[in-house]
């Protein structure tokens, strides 16, 4: 079945460049005496999509909060979008107004209609004109699909629509890399497919993005590569055809076999 | 098959829809009010102990509407049944008097005696203020009712810009028209400022382009913002310096509710803003901002307000040195903003532990400063969080300002207890009447600041969430 759906997606936009967006190299973290993240190495090129899975508390939201700072790592080299990613806080602004972030709990503004959400960045972050703004903000309201609700507030909306709306508002930047923090775990089962479809738009208009998913559906359809965390670190890395169908390691093939067969 | 209904099978298809009922009677109306909420608790004789349970609550009922209603009625008879209104062109003691004492009232009489509020009222307003330049503390009243109106009122235009002219240049007006203004200013000084103010923003303009360096640049905003509040200060002290032919009139002539209205309005107003950059100093991750912040909080929370006062009018004075005299009235003043900005921080400071960090979060991921974030999305929802703290803290604050009148400033209350040394009023009643005079003004203030609150929360919950 997921096979299937495999081959109907457009891959043809889906092309990998030379250029990287994201490099971290010997990348360690401690949460006080605690090692979360242990000598993480990566490297990620424009237009590819990766996805991130591993049991829970394996340390994969810390290791993508690193990419824009929302955590601080203590050893090693991040560099996003070429800039270095140290305490400068120029440098860590200039980052985030490149990466766009979902979260699992959506984060939606509540005082701040749709719309709103969508134009404040970039009104206030990237000095737009307001008009301009909202442009842009209903061409990404209706590429996820939801125009007509722009003049509600986030507590009318469903959990589906709410992380729709948080897609958008990120996109409304026009950023370089999209990070997902498990944007579906949040959600109902049926909402799950309205969220999942944006996703898959998004890759096939060729954004780069970095998830944190469970969804091996997602992974296998439109993931270059799949990489799996255990204990912060990185265990196995590979293309989706060949992480579910040949993983080596068995901390892998445990998680796997727990996670597809129930 | 499924037409059948008359066999045993579990499976239910609804044909038809259920009929729309009215409610019950105890569910609707005034009788289902009184019913819910008054019979509800004394009706029930189902068994013996449920019977001893509803008798005892009647009479519970019974009794408590005995001594409630007895007190409501007391004091609308004092107030107004039997107050006496008004008294003849030059009779005063003897209006109120009964007739055991000399007056013409029955004896045994009890009420208000309103003449003696109305032949003291421009004393309990504006103390001892020039008769003749009342029109001034007025005209600076109507402006403040009709700017805050203006502000209040939702569908007015430009309701931003009267909030920043209020808080601006207002405070600037009412300062000249209640003093007179034509301060001795010194201009040379003014003048050494105002270019000081310009050099500074000339400075922070060409850190800005770029012009001076990687590290100037960096401290452009700041260069700029001293530029201005240099600017500002040059252009008060010289408003305040011209001679606008008003008579001047110091503090120690003014008394009773203006007082008491620039004490609360200057606490409140300042409060506010103090408090926000308390409490975000309190919770900053520079350690200097939050030392500073924590000891500022922690010493004005440790100590009395009435400290305070006596601190400000009777020990600054032995600080400063010779000849500088600082005005009674803003040493007050000073100390109550102070003391209220305080208490505002740690309210304000609860707002903000209480918002979910993902809102924090999502504005950092968006590449907002820290700034930004604060102003656009923490602040606002932080602060309609604790409206009916910050509230609270106004009320408490308007009250408190009771307290000035121990350093010999005469606000309201302590107007109306120097009108009691009047001979020429003393009656019985003189001190009951003063006293429920000043309660229903304050009660009238403080009831309005808690309505106006509610109405805040019930519109920010309607329109934001479902
Ligand atoms: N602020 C923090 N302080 C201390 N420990 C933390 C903190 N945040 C996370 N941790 C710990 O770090 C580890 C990794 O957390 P992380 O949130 O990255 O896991 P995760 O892989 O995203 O898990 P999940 O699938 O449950 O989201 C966990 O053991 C967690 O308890
Ligand atoms: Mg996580």
């Amino acid at each position: 079945m997921a096979k299937a759906e495999a081959q109907n997606i457009d891959r043809s936009k889906m092309k990998v460049s030379d250029e990287v967006v994201v490099s971290m190299s010997g990348v360690n973290k401690w949460y006080g005496t605690f090692h979360v993240l242990r000598d993480i190495n990566l490297t990620v090129n424009k237009g590819e999509r990766i996805v991130i899975c591993g049991p829970s508390g394996s340390g994969k939201s810390t290791l993508i909060r690193c990419l824009n700072r929302l955590e601080e790592h203590q050893v090693g080299d991040i560099n996003v979008h070429g800039i270095e990613l140290n305490s400068d806080v120029k440098n860590i602004e200039e980052i985030r107004r490149e990466v766009g972030m979902v979260f699992q709990h959506f984060n939606l503004f509540p005082h701040l209609t749709i719309l709103e959400n969508c134009t404040l960045a970039p009104i206030w972050v990237r000095q737009m004109p307001k008009k301009d703004a909202e442009e842009i903000a209903m061409k990404y309201l209706e590429t996820v699909k939801i125009p007509e609700q722009a003049h509600k507030y986030p507590g009318q909306l469903s959990g589906g629509q709410q992380q729709r709306v948080a897609i958008a508002r990120a996109l409304c930047m026009q950023p370089q890399l999209m990070l997902f923090d498990e944007p579906t775990s949040a959600l109902d089962p049926e909402m799950i497919k309205e969220v999942l479809d944006t996703m898959v738009a998004l890759a096939e208009d060729g954004m780069t993005m970095v998830c944190v998913t469970h969804e091996m559906g997602f992974a296998r359809k439109v993931a270059n590569r799949v990489i799996f965390m255990d204990e912060g670190q990185i265990i196995e890395e590979k293309e989706p055809e060949e992480f579910f169908n040949n993983p080596e390691n068995d901390r892998t093939k445990l998680f796997l076999s727990q996670i597809l067969n129930h | 098959m499924p037409q059948k209904t008359d066999n045993k099978s579990v499976n239910f298809v609804r044909t038809e829809a259920a009929p729309l009922l009215p409610p019950p009677a105890s569910e609707a109306g005034i009788t289902g009010w009184l019913y819910q909420n008054i019979f509800n608790s004394m009706s029930d004789f189902s068994s013996p102990v449920a019977t001893i349970k509803s008798v005892l609550m009647g009479l519970l009922t019974i009794f408590l509407l005995y001594v409630g209603l007895g007190q409501f009625w007391a004091l609308l008879d004092f107030s107004l049944f039997s107050a006496v209104w008004s008294a003849p062109e030059g009779v005063k003691r003897e209006a109120c008097l009964t007739v055991d004492k000399g007056g013409e009232l029955p004896s045994g009489w009890h009420g208000a005696c309103w003449p003696f509020v109305a032949a003291k009222m421009k004393f309990l307003m504006y103390g001892a203020y020039d008769n003749d330049q009342l029109w001034r503390p007025n005209v600076t009243a109507l402006i403040g009712l009709i700017g805050l109106a203006w502000v209040m009122i939702e569908p007015l235009p430009y309701r931003r810009y009267v909030g920043a002219f209020l808080l601006t240049i207002y405070p600037l007006i009412a300062l000249i028209l209640l003093t007179g203004g034509n301060f001795d200013t010194d201009y040379n000084s003014v003048t050494v400022i105002t270019i000081l103010g310009l050099l500074l923003i000339t400075i922070g303009r060409q850190a800005a382009a770029g012009r001076m360096g990687q590290t100037a640049g960096e401290f452009a905003g700041m260069f700029g913002t001293f530029g201005w509040i240099f600017i500002a200060y040059a252009a008060v002290n010289a408003t305040l310096g011209v001679d606008f032919n008003l008579r001047q009139i110091g503090t120690n002539d003014w008394g009773g509710l203006l007082i008491t209205l620039v004490v609360a309005v200057t606490g409140i107003v300042a409060s506010l803003p103090l408090g926000i950059v308390l409490a975000l100093g309190r919770r900053s991750h520079m350690p200097v901002a939050r030392i500073l912040s924590t000891v500022f909080i922690e010493f004005w929370r440790g100590v009395p307000l009435i400290t305070v006062l006596f601190m400000a009018s009777v020990m600054l004075p032995l600080f400063l040195p010779e000849g500088v005299n600082f005005d009674n009235l803003l040493r007050a003043l000073i100390g109550v903003m102070l003391f209220s900005a305080a208490y505002m921080a740690e309210v304000i400071r609860g707002g903000l532990q209480a918002m979910d960090k993902g809102q924090f979060e999502g504005a950092d991921a968006l590449g907002l400063s820290y700034w930004q974030k604060m102003r656009l999305i923490i602040l606002p929802q932080a602060l309609t969080h604790v409206i009916p703290g910050i509230v609270n803290t106004f009320i408490g604050l308007f009250k408190d300002t009771t307290l000035v009148s121990i350093v010999s400033i005469f606000d309201m209350l302590g107007a109306v207890q120097s009108t009691y040394a009047d001979p020429s009023w003393g009656t019985p009643v003189q001190d009951e009447t003063g006293y429920l005079f000043i309660v229903i003004i304050y009660f009238v203030f403080c009831f309005g600041m808690s309505r106006y609150s509610m109405f805040m929360e019930y519109k920010l919950s309607t329109s934001r969430k479902n």
